[in-house]
């Protein structure tokens, strides 16, 4: 005999890492919403001088880093599952691999800022430049505070067995990853792309 | 491995790469000729598309608790909206003088 329980969509919701970190996820969400905001705000005051000055970035920089940000989170995805469903290493390279992205996503950066200074280039050029830098600037710390926690849940996964209570720690640390990912894919479509 | 490849966030992953593809034509020109107003709502959209797909599939918001999901998915409606919104008044204010038409 079969016997069939009832699950009410709600109760088969779960929350993927700890409340505290949504909280700070949102909030800030909401600040790069504001310099979003101020940008295209600024941006539409001055449209010459905003596209003059944008059709000066390295858009092939931009690009590649945007490649390497999508990437990194789809690697970070199959580590939270893989640790789910594979015991093993699965999720330790796969938390490696979104690590080296970041670490590209940096080299690039660095490239191409290093390109900007010696073309005489600087925070202090135009208003372009300073949200240019500012906000690519705040983004970059967050990439290297991200690399520093996939650095740590690549070490947890190494060594640890995933159970439903001890899950909520990578889940946490893969939504910080992904929020990074979050504000680059605005930050590319409004510095690099809109005309 | 494979059958890991195989989970959903995969083909969500080429979507997002397909989707970057297709803002950066519009970028440069693609469809849209010298109509760049039409190819900037275009970038935007498929921007916040993209967001989407990542809160609700990276993130894993499609399943969870209502309340969380549909907070992010109104910070998407509403910055995008408002990103839009500023940039359209920037276009017209632009624009204006060249037609010799009142703002």
């Amino acid at each position: 005999m079969t016997v069939s329980i009832a699950v009410s969509p709600q109760a088969k919701r779960h929350l993927p890492g700890e409340p505290g970190v949504w909280v700070f996820i949102l909030g800030d969400m909401l600040i790069f919403a504001l310099f979003f905001v101020v940008f295209v705000y600024y941006r539409a005051h001055d449209v010459p001088l905003f596209s003059h000055s944008q059709s000066t970035l390295s858009q092939g920089f931009g690009a590649f880093n945007t490649f390497l940000m999508l990437t990194s989170s789809w690697f970070v995805a199959l580590a939270v599952q893989a640790a789910r469903t594979n015991p093993g290493k699965l999720s330790a390279r796969l938390f490696a691999l979104a690590f080296l992205c970041g670490f590209g996503f940096v080299v690039v950066k660095f490239f191409e800022y290093s390109e900007k200074i010696h073309a005489g280039i600087t925070l202090t050029t135009n208003d372009f430049y300073m949200y240019y830098f500012v906000f690519t600037g705040i983004h970059l710390m967050h990439v290297l505070i991200g690399m520093g926690v996939l650095a740590f849940l690549w070490n947890t996964s190494r060594r640890a067995v995933f159970n439903a209570k001890n899950i909520n720690l990578l889940e946490s640390g893969a939504s910080f990853w992904h929020l990074v990912d979050i504000l680059w894919i605005v930050l590319f479509a409004l510095l690099y792309l809109i005309k | 491995m494979n059958s890991l490849l195989r989970h959903k966030v995969t083909p969500v992953w080429l979507v997002l790469i397909l989707a970057t593809a297709l803002s950066w034509e519009f970028g440069h020109g693609l469809g849209f000729g010298s109509h760049y107003g039409y190819a900037t709502v275009a970038i935007v959209l498929i921007a916040f598309i993209k967001v989407r797909f990542v809160f609700l599939d990276f993130m894993e918001l499609r399943t969870a608790p209502l309340p969380l999901r549909i907070v992010f998915e109104a910070w998407a409606v509403v910055v995008g909206s408002a990103i839009l919104a500023l940039y359209w008044s920037g276009t017209q204010a632009s624009f204006c003088p060249l037609i010799r038409a009142p703002c």
